[in-house]
Formats: C-alpha cells, sequence, structure tokens
C-alpha cells in the first residue's frame, strides 16, 4: 500500500512538475567488472534555454550589472563563489558542494547548435551530433552500445514518453510511478502473443514487463525507508487541479514542489543503489523559457533543480563518491534583458559538474570570455568557450570507462573540434 | 502490395485497396476510430464519405457554454483582484479568512472552466459523426499550440481554439495565421502582447528599463507555423519580424477593449524592415500583416505544412509522392485548405492498408470511448487518465505541440500504461459489450484472424475487451 502511494504520488508530481526521470544502464554484471561497475552518470537536461547569467551570475563581470539592467542581482544577492562568479541564490545545495569541491561551473558551455530553435538544439544535445538531423539516436543510448561488449548493461527510461538521448539500437525500458502490473492476470501473456511478430510493440512490451517487476521490488525496498516516504508530496498534484496546479503555484505550492522534487532525487538515487540498478540516468527538467518575468520563474526552476540535486545526493548516500552528475540545457540566453524583464534565446550557458567522484581543486570549467560586447557572440549572447560534447567525452572516458577510440567514432562522431575536457574526476 | 509493382512501371496511379478496407481507413485512420455502425456507413462511397465532412464554415465547436476570450480575461482579473486583497490582509495584523476563501473559490471557479473546455472538447471528439472534421481541426490546433503555461493562458485555449482555429481550419492558410498570431491567447503565451520598440514613442519614453522587443512570437510562426527551421532565415530576420510585429498586443481594462487584439501605434517600431530578403515599407499594423501574408504565400511553408500533414494523417515517414501532391494543391489554391484536406483524400498513398501511425494518448482514448458509443464522464475521470498516459490536458510541453510519433508512444512504459488503463475501462464497461461484435465493428476489414481469433478464444468478456483495445490493430490507424 505505501509503496503504490509513493508510486502513484510520484506520478503526479513529476507531471506538475515538468519533471521527468530516466534511467538507463544496470548493473548486471556488476561484480566482475570491479571499480567501473559502481560508477554513475547522471544527466540533467534543463529544457527550454536555461539562463547561464541567472544560473551563476558573473557579479564580478564589470558589464554584467549594465548588460541586465533591471534583472541584474548585487554581489551581495549571489551565493559567492569566487572573485566573478556567485551562484543564484536558489541553488543552496550546489553552493554547500561547490565548498567541498563537489560542485564545478562552466559557464561558457554550447553545443555546437547555433539555430537558437529551442527544438533544434535540443535535438542537438541529445543526439550528440556535429548539428541536426545528423543522426536519429541518442548518445546515452549510444554509449551503452559502446560498453556492452564490456559488460551487459540495459537502458530504462523513466516516463512514459521515450527521450531521444536514449533512444537507439539497445531497447531502452521506460517506467514511470504507477499502480503496479497483476502478476496473476493472464492479460500481459496473451498480449505478449498478440505482439509476438510485432518489431516495435514486441519488444517493447517484455520491456515494460520486465522493468515493471524491477521497479515493483525497488520501490518496496524504498518504501521501507522513512526518508521515501513522499506520500505527503501530493499535495500540488490533485488530479483535479491537473491543467492548473503547476500555473496557479503560490508560495506554498512551490514550497511543496521543492519538496516534491528533493523526493523525487532521492527516489532517484535510492533506485541507484539498488543491486542491479541503473548506473546511468537521465531526468529532464521544463520550464526554463523565460521570455518575459524571467526573475520570479527562474528562481521556482532553480529551486526545483537545487532539490532535485539535493535529494540525489542524499538518496545515493555512500554512492555520492562514485557519482557524477552534468546539468546542461540546450542554449543560453541573451546578454542583455529584452523588453519584457526576460531574456531571449542565446549562445553559450552554464553547465553544472557535480559529483562526490570529482578532483578536489580547480575552478571553473573552461575560460570566462565575459561580457563586453566585443565578447558576445553575434553581439548578442555569451560566446561558448567550451563545446559540451567535451565534457560529455571527458567524464564518459575517465569516469565511466569508454574506450576513447569509441568514443570519438561511434558515440560522438564528428566531434573532434570538441576536446574532451580531461581531469575532472 | 501492389504499390512496388506500380513504382517499378514507372506509372503514377496507384491501385487502391477494396471498399471494405477503404471504409475500415477512413473511419480510423482519417477519422477518430469506429463509433458502432460507422465503418458500415461509409463504405459506399469511403473517399465521398470524407469529403463530404469538408465544409467552409470550419469545425464544430465543443458544447462549452461559449465564453470568449474576452469574458475570461475578466475572470481571471477579477481573480487575480481578490488574491491581491487577500495577500494584502493576509500581511497586515489579522489574517482575512473571508478574503482568502474567496480568492480560493474564484481559483476553483477557474480551474474547473479550463476542465470544462477540455471535457466539451473530448466528448464533441467521441460523438461527432464528422470525425475527419475534428482530427483536421485538433491537428491546427496542435500546429498553432497554445500550452497551459501561465495560468492565463490555460483559461484561454478553450476559447482561442473556439475563436481562431476551428472556424478557419477550412479556410486559406494565411487567414488561419492571422487568425491565430493576433489572437489574446497566442500573444500572451508567446510574450508578444508586450513587445515594444526601442525607437517607438513607448521605447523612447521608458528608455530601455522594461520596454524592448521579446522574439518569441516572431521565432516561432517562422519556425513552427510557416517556413520552418530549415528555411535558411537568420537570427536577423527573426529580430527584424519581431519588430514588424511590435504592437501587435492585447487591450488593457483601462482602454475599453479589454482582452481584445489592439494595435498599439505608439509601441510599433518605425521604419522599413527587411526579412529573408524582402523589404517592408509598410507602416504600423500593415507591416506585421504584409509579413503575415507572405510568409502564408511562401512556397517553403506549404512544404513545411504539408509534410507535417502527411506525417500526421498516414505515417511519420510518409512517402514523398504524397507531401508533393499536398504541396501541388496548396499552391494551386494559394494555401485553401479545403482543398488541402481533399488532396490528401484522393492521394492513394494515403489508403496504404499497413496501418502506419500509432495512436497518441487522446487519440487512443477517443478512440476506445468511441467504440462503445460513449463519452467520457467526467474532467476528474479524464483528466488524470490522459496524465498518466502522459498527455497532460493542454499541457503540450512546447510550442512545438505534442509529439506524434510512434518512436515517442510506444515506449515500454506507454504500453504499460495503456494495458493498465484498458484493464479498468474493461472492468467497467465489457460486460454490457459482445467483445466478438465490437471487433468487427471497430476494425472492420483491418481486423486481423489472430487478433479476432484472441478476442474470441478470451476467457472473459473483460479479457476479450482489453486484448482488443491494446491489440496492434486497434492501436495504430
Amino acid at each position: 500500500m505505501t509503496a503504490q502511494l509513493n508510486r502513484r504520488s510520484l506520478l503526479g508530481l513529476g507531471a506538475s512538475l515538468g519533471i521527468s526521470v530516466n534511467f538507463l544502464g544496470t548493473q548486471a554484471f556488476a561484480t566482475s567488472e570491479g571499480d567501473l561497475a559502481k560508477k554513475k552518470l547522471v544527466v540533467v537536461i534543463c529544457r527550454g534555454g536555461m539562463d547561464g547569467l541567472s544560473v551563476s551570475p558573473p557579479v564580478g563581470d564589470a558589464n554584467y550589472a549594465n548588460l541586465r539592467g533591471t534583472i541584474a542581482m548585487k554581489p551581495d544577492q549571489v551565493l559567492k563563489l569566487d572573485d566573478t562568479f556567485g551562484l543564484h541564490p536558489e541553488l543552496k545545495t550546489v553552493h554547500a558542494l561547490a565548498q567541498k569541491g563537489e560542485a564545478r561551473i562552466a559557464p561558457a558551455i554550447a553545443s555546437p547548435d547555433r539555430a537558437r530553435s529551442h527544438f533544434e538544439a535540443q535535438d542537438v544535445l541529445e543526439t550528440g551530433a556535429a548539428h541536426v538531423y545528423g543522426t536519429e539516436t541518442g548518445w546515452l543510448n549510444r554509449t551503452l552500445e559502446a560498453l556492452a561488449p564490456v559488460r551487459k548493461v540495459e537502458g530504462l527510461s523513466v516516463g512514459t514518453t521515450a527521450p531521444l538521448i536514449l533512444r537507439g539500437k539497445v531497447q531502452a525500458a521506460s517506467w514511470s510511478p504507477g499502480k503496479g502490473v497483476d502478476e496473476t492476470a493472464r492479460l500481459p501473456t496473451l498480449l505478449q502473443d498478440l505482439y509476438r511478430n510485432d518489431p516495435m510493440l514486441g519488444p517493447a512490451f517484455a520491456r515494460g514487463l520486465e522493468t515493471e517487476t524491477m521497479a515493483q521490488t525497488a520501490m518496496t525496498a524504498l518504501s521501507a525507508t522513512p526518508a521515501m516516504n513522499v506520500a505527503a508530496a501530493s499535495t500540488p498534484a490533485m488530479p483535479g487541479a491537473a491543467t492548473m496546479s503547476a500555473t496557479m503555484a503560490n508560495d506554498r505550492q512551490n514550497r511543496a514542489g521543492s519538496e516534491a522534487a528533493r523526493k523525487l532525487g532521492s527516489t532517484l538515487g535510492g533506485f541507484m543503489i539498488q543491486a542491479g540498478g541503473p548506473q546511468i540516468a537521465a531526468i529532464s527538467l521544463d520550464g526554463f523559457d523565460t521570455h518575459a518575468g524571467q526573475q520570479g520563474q527562474i528562481a521556482t526552476r532553480l529551486s526545483y533543480m537545487d532539490a532535485v540535486l539535493d535529494g540525489l545526493h542524499d538518496g545515493l548516500g555512500a554512492e555520492w563518491k562514485n557519482t557524477v552528475v552534468i546539468a546542461v540545457t540546450e542554449f543560453g540566453r541573451t546578454a542583455r534583458v529584452n523588453g519584457t524583464g526576460g531574456t531571449d534565446h542565446g549562445t553559450a550557458s552554464t553547465g553544472l559538474v557535480l559529483g562526490g567522484a570529482l578532483k578536489p581543486g580547480g575552478g571553473i570549467i573552461g575560460d570566462w570570455p565575459g561580457l563586453a560586447d566585443n565578447a558576445l557572440f553575434e553581439n548578442r549572447d555569451t560566446a561558448p568557450t567550451v563545446d559540451m560534447r567535451g565534457l560529455f567525452k571527458g567524464v564518459l572516458a575517465e569516469h565511466i570507462g569508454v574506450d576513447r577510440t569509441i568514443l570519438e567514432s561511434k558515440v560522438f562522431p564528428d566531434s573532434a573540434a570538441a576536446k574532451p575536457v580531461t581531469g575532472l574526476v | 502490395m501492389s504499390k512496388i509493382a506500380c513504382q517499378r512501371k514507372g506509372e503514377r496511379r496507384l491501385s487502391l485497396p477494396s471498399k471494405d478496407m477503404m471504409a475500415a481507413i477512413a473511419v480510423t485512420r482519417f477519422g477518430l476510430g469506429a463509433r458502432p455502425g460507422e465503418i458500415e456507413t461509409a463504405k459506399a462511397d469511403p473517399q465521398g464519405f470524407l469529403t463530404a465532412q469538408i465544409r467552409r464554415e470550419g469545425a464544430d465547436l465543443p458544447q462549452d457554454g461559449g465564453e470568449s476570450a474576452v469574458q475570461r480575461f475578466g475572470q481571471m482579473r477579477d481573480y487575480q483582484e481578490q488574491q491581491r486583497v487577500a495577500r494584502q490582509k493576509k500581511d497586515g495584523e489579522a489574517t482575512d479568512d473571508a478574503a482568502l476563501q474567496a480568492a480560493k473559490a474564484a481559483q476553483i471557479v477557474l480551474r474547473d472552466k479550463v476542465g470544462a473546455d477540455f471535457l466539451a472538447r473530448a466528448r464533441l471528439a467521441t460523438n461527432t459523426p464528422a470525425a475527419f472534421r475534428e482530427r483536421w481541426a485538433l491537428f491546427w490546433a496542435n500546429h498553432f499550440t497554445v500550452s497551459s503555461t501561465k495560468q492565463i493562458t490555460s483559461v484561454l485555449i478553450g476559447p482561442f481554439e473556439r475563436e481562431a482555429i476551428r472556424p478557419n481550419v477550412f479556410g486559406g492558410f494565411e487567414t488561419l495565421l492571422v487568425a491565430s498570431s493576433t489572437h489574446p491567447a497566442m500573444l500572451t503565451y508567446l510574450d508578444q502582447a508586450q513587445s515594444i520598440g526601442p525607437n517607438s514613442p513607448v521605447g523612447v519614453r521608458r528608455r530601455g528599463a522594461r520596454a524592448g522587443l521579446n522574439e518569441n512570437l516572431a521565432r516561432e510562426i517562422m519556425e513552427l507555423h510557416t517556413v520552418g527551421v530549415d528555411a535558411g532565415y537568420t537570427q536577423a530576420d527573426v529580430t527584424e519580424f519581431a519588430r514588424a510585429l511590435t504592437g501587435f498586443s492585447v487591450g488593457r481594462d483601462n482602454e475599453g477593449n479589454a482582452g481584445q487584439f489592439m494595435f498599439r501605434d505608439a509601441a510599433h517600431e518605425p521604419g522599413v524592415r527587411t526579412i529573408m530578403g524582402k523589404k517592408y515599407a509598410e507602416a504600423d499594423i500593415q507591416q506585421g500583416m504584409a509579413v503575415l501574408k507572405a510568409l502564408a504565400a511562401d512556397k517553403r511553408t506549404a512544404r513545411h505544412v504539408c509534410g507535417k500533414i502527411a506525417r500526421h494523417f498516414v505515417s511519420d515517414t510518409p512517402p514523398p509522392a504524397l507531401t508533393a501532391r499536398l504541396e501541388k494543391r496548396w499552391m494551386a489554391t494559394g494555401g485553401d485548405l479545403a482543398e488541402v484536406a481533399k488532396a490528401l483524400v484522393e492521394s492513394p498513398e494515403a489508403w496504404d492498408p499497413t496501418p502506419a501511425k500509432f495512436k497518441t494518448p487522446y487519440e487512443y482514448t477517443l478512440s476506445t470511448w468511441r467504440l462503445i458509443g460513449a463519452e467520457p464522464s467526467a474532467f476528474e475521470r479524464l483528466g488524470p487518465i490522459l496524465t498518466g498516459l502522459g498527455q497532460k490536458p493542454f499541457s503540450a510541453p512546447s510550442p512545438k505541440g505534442w509529439p506524434e510519433d510512434a518512436q515517442t508512444w510506444a515506449s515500454p512504459d506507454g504500453l504499460i500504461k495503456r494495458m493498465q488503463w484498458a484493464q479498468g475501462f474493461a472492468a467497467v464497461v465489457a460486460d454490457r459489450t459482445d467483445p466478438n461484435a465490437l471487433a468487427v465493428s471497430a476494425l472492420g476489414a483491418r481486423l486481423t484472424p489472430p487478433v479476432a481469433k484472441a478476442v474470441s478464444r478470451a476467457e472473459t468478456r473483460k479479457e476479450a475487451f482489453a486484448l482488443l483495445v491494446m491489440s496492434p490493430e486497434f492501436q495504430r490507424r
């Protein structure tokens, strides 16, 4: 009963917060693989074009206050990182981790796409291709493919739709909180029979059933832990409020939303520490397209992100030391505030790299190009200094142990221009 | 089928399947799934059954009380005022429970109206005998997506579809584009209403602070509504279009036209604009309108939108010949959408007996209600079902609208969730049905022996019903 409540409330919460979780990669051969098989990677995709200058405001940059005008933050409003950068005041967890050397920022990171279209840029982020329509598979799926000869990893996405980042040859499973499958009913077996010759529905349904069994085991284990009881967090997702709950959020609901996001994160962490749990996971956070009235919106979204990361840190417990989390967005936003207290589609943004596996020390990742007019990309956006494929390649090689040749040829083809970011772990 | 042979001969005319098969395709692929007896009705003339649903006056309107965008704007303003009063009192000494209660009640009333809008739309789709017409309208509502990302847009989606989309889906594309681009819902959703030309009188007066361009609507009109992202335009084109659109706004209370489209002369950026190599010297509202007109007439718009129509109706990877036919008719008729709809029905490629499209959750649940001749009883039931299946009501994930491809929806978890819903639905309705007859009524000539056999051999009516609606044939169209 408790497990059911947990799963059901998580389902509603995920939908109302615009959060979906994708797991992939289970450690089937964990014991034979030694340390590498314990390594975990979580990719957080912030959809909508997250404003890097709000995530890590460069309050020490001489041009920042002028460009940002009404939405500029003062040095004493941010959580200080160094002489140039602070973190948004809602990113308390990230800041606390940064103090311990377990979080770093990449303040001018971008995908290779320059079209400023959400959909094109998200495609490029998720496919890992050099340009849009370069491939129809996701780079996390190709990572699984690359690892397959070394250790058996299975794909799993949590959420009712399959995100591009894990689409591909490896049949990724997907799961979202729900009421579970009645093991005694004949229907699943009859349907498997009916789908036997269906190349799409057959494999997908079989994988769905397997995953459901695994998830039920994992949730039963979780519900035994007091911290995992998320029943109380169902407030903002009452069924009748389905349409308006996310938009009519008041302070109370924001607090409840953060609490729910934290529990989603800790549940994900709880999954990842199960024997046979996912080694690689992806989470999507929506709602970063802040064209107007940006300050309130982004504060809410960043508070959710911080809460997810806080929960993940808690849920992983001792396994945090084996984990790297990367948070990126499809593009940043204009350096200048627009006429409606917001910002429009831009180029580079801030990426976050967190985890107990990070090497201590080290400042920002990549160079800071500055915000002088002649330093801006097309006199408009933060100029990119790091290709995010380089960050992905560095972490996959050094943390997950993906062969470098395969990384260059299969996982990120045509990415020679994106130098791997090394030395992070 | 014989298609390959025909192509080899280089012949353009493809053979059509039998009348029985065409009737099943007309009702399930072009329509929203068979209601009892519907496939029988379509048998005499399957193509005529569809073309008879095309009409100049547009799609049907949901029976939902018919509140306008203007009324909804007023109600939202009243609610916000109540909320403001309640908060003020709260910040003072004593909490004013009555004011809080009133604000809360107003919020619930608005929320219920959104639910009622959605329910009325779902009921129209489950009950209509002209389901091709309704699918055509749903296609355009998704093409011009407004999603409930802001509290104001959630209450405007119903009026938007009723006022801007449905009356115009069988008219000229330009009319539809202008109706969408000037409707308060779209102007609010994509932040156009407050966009101000920096050199306009208002822009000069306010000098920078909270006055300037917002290019969101301009970009999405080009990328999503018209020429498409691969049309070759640049950032400069987007910004120029945004300048041309300055002034497109929504009236406020003290202007006497609250909640209506309003062109603000004083916010319009003066000057000549150049967009995709074309100069626009028009003044005021005429400039933005001239750009919309040019975009509507652009060949790249025909290509982009016809490709989308083909992918929606026929296949995630439609035959190029089909898209070409639609494009040709579009260009020949100046974007007459009734003619494009006819071209679709007349295209032999659209009648391939192999069903290539996988139903979205909305289409899937609607077709299940249609199967038994029923309708959803309450939003409180319908909403959570669709949310659970991944398609939360009125909440498309982005201005691009809902994805419509099988890769997105035929996921492992998606299938498990459908099965769970099918089991629950069957438990309520199946005992009143004859599953064997339902299978014939649902799929007609598309019913395959394995599915017919599985249904007939089921242990219970519930099991038979769930098998039918979970069959590959029923989930595809």
